[in-house]
């Protein structure tokens, strides 16, 4: 990492603002909110995967005391007709240039005619406590008829078989298709061939914080406030005010302290809308919290694609074409469309040139979770497709991987690069800058290298240890538009209020950009309040996911701090008698190049842009100091990192221990080392988790057998390990402060570093895993196979 | 739906009393009806570890302990650990190495982290990550919670 200026606050590891109400247990999550007459909601959930609602009977729960109101799907249609929901659908150039078919079934807020997976909601209690709504909720009589479940995705395209939205007549709810060359010749044409079918399972974020929504409308102003832990209060705000049909100026949406989210808290939930339409209904505040078994069949699942990729490459192991038809198996309903599938397809081939490339993807609908992104969004499962292969090409030639990799990596000197595809905003995909060799060379450096790895690995067989090497590489479309909004606003006292449309869940995202905004404005960052996840701080925003925050905030905030500076600095070229070119902003104040003593503090000037009598501006100026700012990058900026570990694996027990792990990154300028560094590990143990621990497995009917932690299994202290980062520093050209997303890339390689360590381990039994999650039964029974 | 029961407790050294269903948890009871919101509820199955407090100076999850259970016990919360307003060198740790994000589960962290050092004031990392993995965070990768840890020890040692 390149030294930190002195003089800037950007790039210094400066401790987090956040934590000093966390550590003190005041952070206030939504489900420390309490309002006086508050009721508590508890929902009524499928306990089946497909079935017909034959009739609800709430008469034993609404006789039950301490029950204000019980409702079921028909009567909710009745008092509530579905709205159109207001998903951003992707953009008309990317509509234009990909070819591609969507259906977008829209979720009821409660289930009306069937059940679609275990855990959807077919009936909401409101009750005086949790307790007494949970009693209630157990007293609703379903009558359920059951349909055959829709559990397989490759079955489910099938014709003839049960669908899930019968009006499509199709459970493929969405289709694409992009290519570039000459993928049928160069295929032909190859030397050698090889073709797999990868499949990336299903797991999430699994937040420690449920989901939870408060709504309290007051009757007064006619008006509604929802405290919800979401990751996009404007999105929740337009869609609140469409179901309430309020004018949005007239709802509120504020995220408190969210305790997590990964994506998916990143779009808007039937809960956080049904529950501040029945807090107007009944005419008290409304709270739900989602309990953990809730939340793991009904908050969404990510991941689940099967890929049958090809590839074709010569006899030193250069890809010469690629050709991947997948399947994404998107659960019960698609709530934010096609973008994750999309991103597998384009993120396939990573930091490597292949010329001819044709991916072909089906979204399907089966009676699962619906499917969300997650950490990563597409890519993983794209990575560990690409990254096994590389591996496969590998053995098949008896090349070393890091060899085959260094072989097909764009060169640095490539930069920008063009790939020949659209991004998901209908952008040309360039990669903007970045080193992929020298960021695979750094990472296998960490570990100790390939010779001195092989003499270890060769020594340690003989004793009958079995380690392996493996390496997962990937590059990130990051920062993605449409936009982000800030508003800068310079206090009468002089100091620095910005709020924008960013949502924070843990990112420390208050700490960075108050260094930013210090930097903008020469002041220290205790100068600056920032105001995010609050649609009462700004009209417009987009909301945090994507890794995108860090690009679109810190460039709405740079150009609404431009335009806001250009007045200050009139305005001081006035109190001190000079002109606007003779000025700098220094210390909190404006003073003269060279004459650091003729200043005005920022609080003067404040004072003197103030509307009213006897204020200092130039004539014609408007009054105040504050701007607001909407950043719509150009397009996305490419980050990239290479993954590298060493593991053992032991096949008596089929137990993993992961002995080095190093990750070698590239996220453009660093505003805070510290905290990338909490997100780029952060990132990775998630990842990690995905390949050896996490999952969610689903029976013939589609029980959800993994409803508890106990079944669902998170990674704790003592299985990640302690690990290695590297960071290389390619500034990003595309925007003002050169920054690249962070959020997500962590988690993205390491499922395929993980998946060829073990494979490499394991070399002498012949086993390939291309599946996950790899869990040590497998491990047991492919060693004892051989 | 029962009878109310009589609770007589003692948390962070100031004495409490409550009544509550004989089924109603310590955590709801700390949280909603002493006002305690620091205790966080991850799980409500005992996994997580983010209800974790100290019930008479012992590490308990209070989310699968039900309120009655805790009549005439001495408990301990995050609130309870600054003294006269002062962080706790786990708090101060934590700060410093960046060993919390979205914070949830850092009150149980803390907690279980105090309990642990308690019982074992100078351990080893190792000792470090299996103590520790009674509670799950789903944010750092664990990496700057095994840190700060370990850095407290070190001053919490040093400290008379």
């Amino acid at each position: 990492m390149s030294a930190a200026r002195p003089d800037r606050f950007v790039g210094q590891p400066i401790l987090r603002r956040e934590d000093h109400r966390l550590l003190r247990g005041q952070g206030q999550y939504v489900a420390d909110l309490v309002l006086p007459r508050m009721l508590h909601a508890a929902f009524v959930r499928s306990p089946m995967a497909h079935a017909r609602i034959k009739s609800v009977d709430l008469a034993r729960a609404k006789a039950v005391p301490g029950v204000a109101l019980a409702l079921a799907g028909a009567e909710l249609m009745r008092l509530l007709p579905p709205v159109p929901d207001t998903q951003l659908s992707l953009p008309a150039k990317w509509k234009t240039t990909v070819q591609h078919k969507i259906h977008n079934p829209q979720q009821p807020l409660l289930a009306t005619d069937k059940v679609r997976h275990v855990g959807e909601a077919i009936a909401v209690i409101l009750a005086e406590s949790r307790y007494v709504a949970e009693d209630a909720a157990e007293l609703v009589d379903v009558e359920l008829e059951t349909l055959p479940a829709v559990i397989d995705a490759e079955q489910a395209v099938k014709p003839g078989g049960t669908l899930v939205h019968e009006q499509l007549g199709t459970n493929v709810i969405g289709e694409f298709a992009i290519a570039k060359g000459d993928v049928e010749g160069a295929m032909a044409r190859a030397p050698h061939r090889l073709k797999r079918r990868f499949y990336h399972h299903r797991y999430s974020g699994v937040p420690m914080e449920c989901r939870g929504v408060l709504g309290v409308y007051d009757q007064r102003t006619d008006s509604m406030t929802i405290w919800s832990s979401t990751q996009v209060v404007h999105w929740l705000r337009r869609e609140a005010s469409g179901i309430l049909d309020l004018p949005e100026g007239r709802v509120r949406v504020v995220a408190p302290d969210v305790g997590g989210g990964f994506g998916v808290k990143g779009h808007v939930y039937p809960e956080d809308l049904l529950i501040p339409f029945l807090a107007r209904r009944v005419g008290r505040p409304v709270r739900w919290i989602e309990d953990r078994h809730e939340h793991l069949m009904c908050s969404t699942h990510s991941r689940d694609q099967t890929h049958e990729l090809e590839v074709g490459f010569d006899g030193e192991g250069r890809i010469l074409a690629i050709r991947d038809r997948f399947i994404a198996d998107c659960g019960a309903w698609n709530p934010i469309g096609i973008g994750v599938v999309y991103n597998s397809a384009v993120h396939l081939t990573g930091p490597y040139k292949v010329d001819n490339l044709a991916v072909s993807a089906r979204v399907v609908s089966t009676n699962k979770v619906p499917s969300a992104p997650y950490r990563g969004a597409g890519r993983p499962e794209a990575s560990f497709a690409m990254e096994r292969t590389i591996d496969l090409i590998a053995a098949t030639l008896g090349i070393e991987p890091a060899e085959i990799r260094r072989r097909n990596m764009i060169p640095g000197s490539a930069m920008p690069y063009r790939i020949g595809l659209p991004y998901r905003d209908g952008e040309p995909i360039v990669y903007d800058s970045g080193d992929f060799p020298a960021g695979l060379e750094k990472a296998v450096a960490a570990v100790g290298g390939v010779a001195a790895f092989r003499e270890r690995q060769r020594a340690a067989r003989e004793k009958g240890r079995y380690l392996g090497l493996g390496i997962g590489c990937y590059t990130e479309g990051t920062g993605v538009g449409p936009f982000e909004g800030a508003s800068v606003r310079i206090e009468p006292n002089g100091k620095l209020h910005v709020a924008g449309g960013a949502c924070a869940q843990g990112q420390g995202m208050e700490t960075i950009f108050a260094q930013i905004v210090a930097d903008a404005w020469a002041v220290k960052p205790e100068d600056v309040t920032i105001q995010l996840a609050d649609t009462a701080g700004i009209a417009i925003g987009f909301g945090t996911m994507a890794s995108r925050s860090t690009v679109t905030l810190s460039g709405a905030i740079h150009y609404a701090s431009d335009k806001l500076r250009k007045k200050v600095l009139s305005i001081a070229a006035q109190l001190l008698e000079c002109a606007v070119v003779d000025l700098e902003l220094r210390d909190g104040g404006v003073s003269i190049v060279g004459v650091p003593e003729r200043r005005v503090s920022l609080a003067q000037v404040a004072r003197a842009a103030r509307p009213g009598w006897d204020h200092g501006r130039p004539a014609g100026m408007d009054p105040g100091l504050e701007e607001t700012h909407y950043f719509e990058p150009q397009t996305v900026t490419w980050t990239n990192a290479t993954h590298a570990a060493i593991v053992e694996v032991d096949i008596q027990t089929g137990r993993v221990k992961i002995e080095k792990y190093a990750i070698a990154h590239d996220c453009g300028v660093v505003v805070n080392p510290l905290l990338l560094e909490g997100q780029i590990v952060g990132g990775a143990a998630q990842g990690l988790g995905g390949i050896l621990m996490e999952g969610y497995t689903y029976d013939a009917e589609g029980q959800l057998l993994t409803g508890s932690l106990m079944d669902y299994l998170l990674p704790t202290a003592s299985d990640i390990p302690d690990m290695e980062l590297i960071h290389l520093e390619s500034p990003s050209p595309l925007n003002p402060l050169g920054v690249k997303g962070v959020g997500e890339g962590g988690a993205i390689a390491p499922p395929a570093a993980i998946a060829n360590a073990i494979c490499d381990a394991l070399a002498p039994f012949k086993v390939e895993f291309n599946q996950t999650p790899i869990t040590p039964e497998q491990i047991v029974r492919a060693a004892k196979q051989f | 739906m029962s009878d109310l029961i009589d609770i007589r407790l003692t948390v962070n050294g100031v004495a409490h009393e409550g009544r509550a269903e004989p089924r109603r948890l310590l955590v709801d009871f700390l949280r909603e009806d002493l006002g305690l919101t620091g205790t966080h509820a991850g799980c409500e199955h005992g996994i997580c570890g983010a209800c974790t407090v100290l019930f008479n100076g012992e590490a308990a999850r209070s989310c699968i302990m039900l309120a009655v259970q805790a009549n005439g016990a001495e408990i301990r919360t995050i609130e309870g650990l600054t003294e006269d307003g002062r962080l706790h060198p786990l708090q101060e740790a934590f700060h410093r190495e960046h060993g919390l994000q979205c914070g949830f589960c850092t009150p149980g962290m803390l907690i279980a982290a105090l309990d642990f050092l308690r019982v074992n004031p100078s351990p080893s990392e190792e000792e470090i990550r299996e103590a520790m993995s009674a509670v799950i965070c789903r944010c750092t990768g664990y990496r700057n919670i095994v840190r700060a840890v370990a850095s407290a020890a070190q001053k919490m040692q040093v400290k008379p």
